[in-house]
């Protein structure tokens, strides 16, 4: 067991506090726990009033994406051991986004963004009976988009979204990719249009953050780029 | 503050976003959740979700159906699970041409894998009949529901914590919320509600669950006076990431992975030699648990192995990619390289809120329906799984009888008009009250305490072997632990985003239907599916083919019975 000093990011605006300020908390842990272990050891054994969001605990529902250590990832995910001073461990909320209590982020303006880029399957050819045929290579093509949990841990690791509130977002775009590209998918053209601006693809600069920071290890860059690509063969 | 809708769906996993889906295409449908959306469990389903649609090898429904009926120990209610496996081909094309990213076949077809318990020609050989993609079935299908549930327009209202149903007279009228970023109480006001609440894994300390998956909406129903059925019967899913209890999929011994003991064997072959490791998830568990207590687990610890290492790393990296990433990243485990630890977790409720096959909530359990209040998925008992689940058979509950719930819920506007019934004010203080005592209170308990001893000794006393005594010692604690509630104190007594408050909330649920899953272990002198008890082996059709009701009537714990619905196939001895 070792003693692992956890500073973490407060702010209540409910106890008039203007902007936030660290507490730190001394924990016992071992290096195989993860951040949230500390959270959680935090809240139910020395200050119940610290907020976090946290669910399934093991990275599939995207609720627990922080900044620690100045770097965005899943607090369920990160092993203290894998730190390099594991006695030393900083819990900020993500970046850029209105902070609602502690670790609690608004992200309303998020979820809004996405559903702009009409976010679902466009098709007007009616059904068959059957399923819709789709090779197992057009299906491979989507396949890293859909393993994205929304977790926001790339939107708001990307310096183009901290300068622009109005940028879509690498999330967002992915989303945009995963049906544009869905080769059951008829709604191209539509969904294409709306990112064809300075708030859509032509925003990314390829920067990458979005890729270093996303826990489900998917390129989002790549795919954002595919986009750019499409739009520019106007093949669509 | 009011809000007013025609449909109010409590919960937004797979069954609330199906219903949501269904019902907004006529009418005005709000969706409440304590998590966003995207969040619910639902979204951690791996495998796949059950269809006789026979892509790659001959299937029948019928054998889906029998398989199902056998799987339940026979107390599945035979005419919801033939709805069930009929209402699964249509179901899972319908998520097709929504744009649920399945799996595909050489031809370019929804591909399919063997799961436990699922077989050919009424049990010969495991089957290829469990629809997936990859290892996050539920994940894709969670996220295209949403995705379409934002097309229609479904107004959502994430992170609002459901305190109370607003019910009286037998007619629902709404139900009241704690709006956690509002920070507010909020009443809706409704003509329709469906609890879609899911299950209550995190009333054990080892479990698949998410630290989400409270129960809620079974300690509500309780204290509104319903009943709930069967919730003896809780499954132990065979393959928990040892210490974590985090969920390997079927889907891994689907595609052939082995249960290795100490000794180097695979120690199924002892207890179901047909199946093997694809047995279903009752047997699989008790016969992990035996080795461990014969003492052929691991270094003679708590657990023996998954071994994946010979399927090889391209098919692991294909077909399993999210086990394989958590395996890595949270235990520091490669399932290419070494055996995983593994050991039984509390995954699963078979019980829940008694439903006919339309998802009418039964007031009384048997044939008394309440007007305008609806239930499905794993909150609710149809019975389409009886004593003992497939794997596979909850994902395709969710989309059968969440869209069966959306369905009855536009006849029943159709016919009645959305004109709401009064609010019952009183109720309304009630809640808030009850809240505000919890929130407000002082005394020397703290919530984390009393929910680990919970955790603890159910896991101990009510796990997959039972027996009077340690059950008798679990109920007094159950009754200590309730009394011991009355006098927590939070530290957080704000209303901005108090989670210090839903964490008291959703423990005073957890102890509530706690005692109800106690009583009706004691209560049923026999062993049937995921129910074993050690001084009552055997199954016993003569006393106990039968489904419990219990009520909670001024503290006390009242059963009633129904009988189990059989149509097709007469209960036999359960060999695999």
């Amino acid at each position: 067991m070792i003693q692992v000093k956890v500073k973490v990011s407060r702010f209540n605006p409910e106890k008039e506090d203007t902007k936030p300020h660290f507490d730190e908390f001394t924990v016992e842990a071992n290096p195989m726990d993860k951040v949230l272990d500390l959270l959680h050891r935090i809240k139910w054994e020395q200050d119940g009033t610290l907020s976090f969001r946290r669910s399934c605990a093991h990275g599939i529902c995207g609720s627990c994406a922080m900044k620690i250590n100045g770097a965005n990832m899943l607090a369920c995910e990160a092993l203290i051991g894998n730190f390099r001073d594991p006695t030393h461990i900083m819990v900020e909320p993500l970046r850029s986004l209105p902070i609602i209590k502690d670790l609690v982020v608004d992200m309303d303006d998020f979820f809004k963004k996405y559903e702009v880029v009409k976010p679902y399957l466009i098709n007007k050819t009616p059904p068959p009976t059957k399923e819709r045929y789709q090779s197992v290579e057009d299906r491979e093509l989507i396949d890293e988009s859909t393993r994205c949990i929304q977790c926001g841990a790339c939107t708001t690791s990307c310096p183009s979204s901290w300068k622009n509130p109005q940028f879509l977002g690498p999330a967002t775009l992915l989303k945009s990719f995963r049906y544009t590209f869905d080769s059951r998918d008829e709604g191209a053209a539509e969904r294409l249009q709306i990112v064809d601006n300075n708030d859509g693809v032509w925003r990314c600069h390829t920067i990458f953050n979005c890729v270093e920071a996303c826990p489900k290890d998917i390129n989002l860059t790549w795919h954002i780029s595919e986009l750019k690509k499409r739009l520019v063969s106007r093949e669509y | 503050m009011i809000a007013k809708h025609d449909v109010v769906i409590v919960g937004a996993g797979l069954a609330g976003l199906r219903a949501a889906l269904e019902a907004s295409r006529y009418y005005d449908v709000a969706v409440v959740s304590k998590v966003f959306p995207t969040r619910s469990h639902s979204g951690a389903a791996q495998g796949g979700i059950a269809a006789a649609m026979g892509n790659v090898e001959e299937d029948h429904i019928d054998w889906h159906f029998f398989d199902t009926v056998k799987g339940s120990d026979y107390l599945a209610d035979q005419d919801a699970a033939e709805v069930l496996v009929n209402d699964a081909i249509p179901a899972v094309y319908e998520l097709e041409h929504l744009g649920v990213p399945f799996s595909r076949t050489p031809e370019g077809k929804i591909n399919q894998r063997k799961f436990g318990g699922h077989t050919r020609n009424y049990g010969e050989a495991p089957i290829l009949r469990a629809c997936f993609a990859a290892d996050r079935t539920g994940h894709v299908m969670l996220h295209t529901l949403y995705d379409q549930c934002v097309k229609n327009h479904v107004r959502f209202y994430p992170e609002f914590f459901v305190t109370d149903l607003l019910l009286k007279d037998n007619i629902i009228r709404g139900l009241i919320a704690y709006d956690m970023i509002g920070g507010e109480f909020i009443t809706f006001h409704s003509k329709t509600v469906v609890f879609a609440t899911g299950g209550y894994g995190r009333t054990y300390k080892i479990t698949s669950n998410a630290h989400a998956n409270t129960g809620d909406g079974l300690g509500i129903v309780l204290r509104a006076g319903l009943p709930l059925e069967d919730m003896e019967f809780v499954q132990f899913h065979p393959t928990g990431l040892y210490r974590y209890g985090i969920l390997l999929t079927e889907g891994a011994r689907g595609e052939g992975a082995y249960l290795i003991n100490n000794e180097g064997k695979r120690f199924m072959e002892k207890y179901a030699p047909k199946l093997m490791e694809l047995a279903p998830r009752d047997m699989t568990s008790r016969s992990i648990q035996t080795e461990i207590n014969e003492g052929f687990g691991i270094n003679g610890e708590d657990y023996v192995y998954l071994d994946l290492r010979h399927l090889g790393e391209k098919k692991i990296n294909e077909r399993l990619p999210e086990i394989t990433g958590f395996c890595r990243k949270i235990a520091g485990a490669d399932p290419v390289k070494e055996p995983i630890p593994i050991q039984p977790t509390a995954h699963y409720s078979m019980g829940g809120i008694p439903v006919t096959i339309d998802s009418e909530v039964l007031a009384d359990g048997k044939s008394q329906k309440l007007e305008g209040f609806y239930a499905a998925g794993e909150c609710a008992c149809v019975s389409v799984h009886g004593a003992n689940r497939l794997g596979t058979n909850s994902q395709l509950e969710t989309i059968v009888f969440g869209r069966r719930a959306g369905k009855t819920i536009i006849e029943y506007l159709n016919k009645n008009g959305t004109e709401k019934a009064d609010l019952p004010e009183d109720q309304i203080k009630a809640s808030i009250e009850r809240v505000e005592t919890i929130r407000n209170n002082t005394g020397k308990e703290k919530v984390g305490v009393i929910r680990h001893e919970l955790q603890e000794t159910m896991m101990a006393k009510l796990g997959i072997f039972r027996e009077e005594k340690d059950m008798k010692e679990m109920l007094d604690k159950v009754h200590e632990l309730e009394e011991r509630v009355e006098h927590i104190q939070i530290d957080d007594k704000g209303m901005n985003f108090n989670t210090d408050l839903t964490e008291a909330l959703e423990l005073h649920n957890l102890l509530h239907f706690a005692e109800i899953i106690v009583n009706g272990a004691l209560n049923r002198q026999e062993s049937r599916g995921s129910q074993f008890r050690t001084d009552y082996p055997k199954r016993d059709d003569k006393n106990w083919l039968k489904h419990t009701l219990a009520f909670k009537k001024e503290g006390k714990v009242i059963f009633d019975y129904k009988p189990v619905v059989i149509t097709k196939f007469q209960p036999k001895e359960r060999k695999y």
